[in-house]
């Protein structure tokens, strides 16, 4: 096992990857000579030269549809959309054809691209920079969506991703990239898997992913002191959902709150929400409660911006009132 | 821009002369049998037909190979059909059918072909560009010969999308051949009313990328241009922008009720009927005689014939299937 960060595990995934497959390559703004916007990729120009580690013009939709052509050609792109807000600009490419050409050509053509996104807010970036779509993307059949939000998943999902036949998402939350963990570097195979239950309680069910996992086991630790034991799910994939899990947890703990920071409205929660009602109704005490970001776009200002996201207190509060809810 | 000159002398010999003539003809013939079957309600949807368009898809596609990649639009029978795909798949997509290019998936705006390196079939204007430019980018990256012909009319050029495949194509000197078809209309909206720059053969200066504009219903005078911008393509000199400049005889589509054009500047434009032009250009050179040209009528009414019978009798793809090729295996 390899101390590093969760920065540094995606890196180690790309490496290997670029190592062990010379189909794979990785594109994307500044991916090269700058290092990667977020530092992921430094260092991977010097190891794998200009070809493999593409630097591309600030063409969203040109360089994610060059990767689905490059996909179609035989080959295995990494590509690096700098931020989930600039990937409004290659929706077109995305939607319409990364997950449309498979089932469009009557199962002709796969495409086996895989796209990481930084995602999330909470450094203070404002509006334009601090969106947390990934449940928008998880809407669209024909793609998968993986959050990781450990840094064992950051290292082992991009390399499960690179055997996918078809469009894989990965949403990596910008205030993960510093956090610190561990990764077999010498573990051969990989696979997506689903859900994981990263703190066992029989009290409540808290659902969350990526970004505010960590909120969420704070408010799990919280809870603890006042004897309540909650139950602590990271979903890791939106889309395949693995609802079988989620439902598992609630049919023992009878109570859900989903943690989730994109906008309340027509947020992934709600898809949760919605499946939890219609495969656990009857093991329910309470409503399901969800905890999501205030319906306003992300301020700048600090005591704002932190009002605007989820709490650690608000998901304490939403668990404790439906423990009072007699259902 | 010069146009590119029709020879006064036969530069084509009978065989291909008469190949080329029975592609564009077929292509026609097609797109009037589609229309017949949209408004007899066989095909339903949206139906965008080539007619007058022919000599561009016929001509261009003379300089790709089998190896070569062909990228286009939702007005793609045209290219389809010139790239070999049979007019039975082709209508039974049309009708729905299992039997269907992309099993009925798709439609008249998404013609699919694997074997064939046909990849589409875009709804979204611009929305191939991108995709061409990342099938050329795996030929390099694999040390490939190939090209990848990429089709997209007038309108695409106003989509950041033109611009940024070109700029993206230019830049690592990709190996694709932009095909512009400039009809002079984007849907109901025409040229000079959606661009600053109405040559669009000029943008190409914009990106350092070489350009030519050809006579778009003129076939060898396509199929001429054409082939010269393949082989500068293939000789690793960067990608090419050929703009030809044709017509549509027809609206944009079935729903179009055309009302942006006069009847006018419509029978200007047929006077230059690309089959016409071209029979009369081979019976002055004596490559064609009426009973040729009869034979081919007759083949090609008995081969639509079939193709309707073929797409009518083809059975539906059972409802069963629904949620499949959604996501699955790998293909290649």
């Amino acid at each position: 096992m390899t101390k590093m960060t969760y920065r540094e595990a995606v890196r180690a995934a790309i490496r290997k990857a670029l190592r062990s497959d010379p189909r794979v390559f990785l594109m994307g703004e500044d991916v090269g000579r700058y290092g990667g916007a977020f530092a992921v990729s430094h260092g991977l120009l010097a190891e794998f030269g200009p070809e493999r580690i593409r630097d591309t013009p600030l063409s969203e939709s040109a360089f994610v549809g060059a990767g689905i052509g490059a996909a179609l050609g035989g080959l295995r792109p990494i590509v690096e959309i700098m931020t989930v807000n600039f990937s409004l600009l290659a929706m077109d490419q995305i939607l319409n054809n990364a997950a449309t050409l498979r089932h469009m050509s009557g199962g002709q053509f796969n495409v086996p691209l895989v796209v990481r996104v930084a995602t999330g807010g909470g450094r203070q970036m404002a509006a334009q920079h601090s969106h947390s779509l990934e449940g928008w993307y998880a809407h669209i059949p024909g793609i998968k969506v993986l959050t990781p939000a450990t840094v064992p998943d950051a290292y082992g999902m991009l390399l499960a991703a690179l055997q996918e036949p078809d469009p894989v998402f990965i949403f990596e939350h910008a205030t993960l990239y510093p956090l610190d963990g561990e990764v077999d570097e010498t573990a051969g195979h990989f696979d997506i898997g689903g859900a994981a239950v990263r703190r066992v309680g029989q009290d409540l069910t808290l659902i969350t992913y990526g970004g505010t996992l960590g909120k969420t086991i704070q408010a799990a630790e919280h809870l603890a002191k006042a004897g309540i034991e909650a139950e602590v799910i990271d979903m890791r994939l939106l889309r395949p959902l693995d609802i079988a899990t989620i439902v598992n947890s609630v049919t023992k703990t009878h109570r859900a709150v989903i943690v989730d920071e994109a906008w309340r409205t027509g947020s992934f929660a709600a898809e949760i929400s919605a499946q939890i009602m219609e495969k656990a109704f009857d093991d329910l005490d309470a409503p399901v409660q969800r905890v999501c970001s205030a319906e306003v776009p992300m301020p700048y200002a600090k005591h704002l911006e932190t009002a605007a996201l989820p709490k650690v207190e608000e998901i304490v509060s939403a668990a404790q009132g439906m423990i009072a809810h007699h259902g | 821009m010069a146009t590119t000159p029709v020879s006064k002398h036969p530069p084509v010999d009978r065989e291909h002369a008469l190949f080329l003539l029975s592609e564009m003809l077929r292509i026609r013939r097609f797109e009037e049998k589609a229309a017949e079957m949209y408004s007899l309600q066989r095909i339903h949807g949206f139906l965008h037909l080539y007619i007058g368009e022919e000599a561009t898809g016929v001509g261009a596609m003379q300089a790709f190979t089998q190896d070569d990649a062909i990228v286009a639009t939702y007005r793609e029978h045209g290219q389809a059909l010139a790239r070999g795909i049979s007019s039975k798949v082709l209508m039974a997509e049309m009708f729905g059918k299992a039997t269907g290019c992309s099993h009925g998936h798709g439609g008249s705006m998404h013609f699919f072909d694997a074997r064939r390196r046909f990849y589409g079939g875009y709804a979204i204007v611009g929305g191939g560009l991108p995709i061409a430019v990342g099938l050329a980018l795996a030929d390099q990256l694999q040390n490939r010969k190939r090209v990848t012909a990429c089709f997209f009319g007038d309108g695409a050029v106003a989509e950041g999308e033109f611009h940024e495949s070109l700029n993206l194509a230019a830049l690592w000197k990709l190996p694709v051949v932009f095909l512009c078809e400039n009809n002079l209309y984007a849907m109901g909206t025409a040229l000079e009313r959606h661009q600053a720059q109405i040559n669009i053969s000029q943008k190409a200066a914009s990106y350092n990328l070489a350009a030519s504009v050809v006579d778009g219903m003129d076939v060898l005078a396509v199929e001429t241009a054409t082939k010269q911008a393949v082989e500068s393509v293939r000789k690793g000199n960067g990608p090419f922008l050929l703009e030809f400049r044709t017509y549509r005889y027809r609206a944009h589509s079935m729903s179009d009720p055309d009302l942006y054009r006069t009847k006018e500047e419509i029978e200007e434009w047929r006077k230059r009927d690309p089959i016409v032009l071209f029979q009369s250009q081979l019976r002055e050179w004596k490559l064609l005689t009426d009973s040729d040209l009869s034979k081919m009528e007759a083949e090609l009414n008995t081969e639509l014939d079939e193709a309707v019978r073929f797409a009518e009798t083809s059975p539906l793809e059972p409802v069963e299937n629904l949620l499949e090729d959604v996501e699955g295996p790998v293909t290649a």
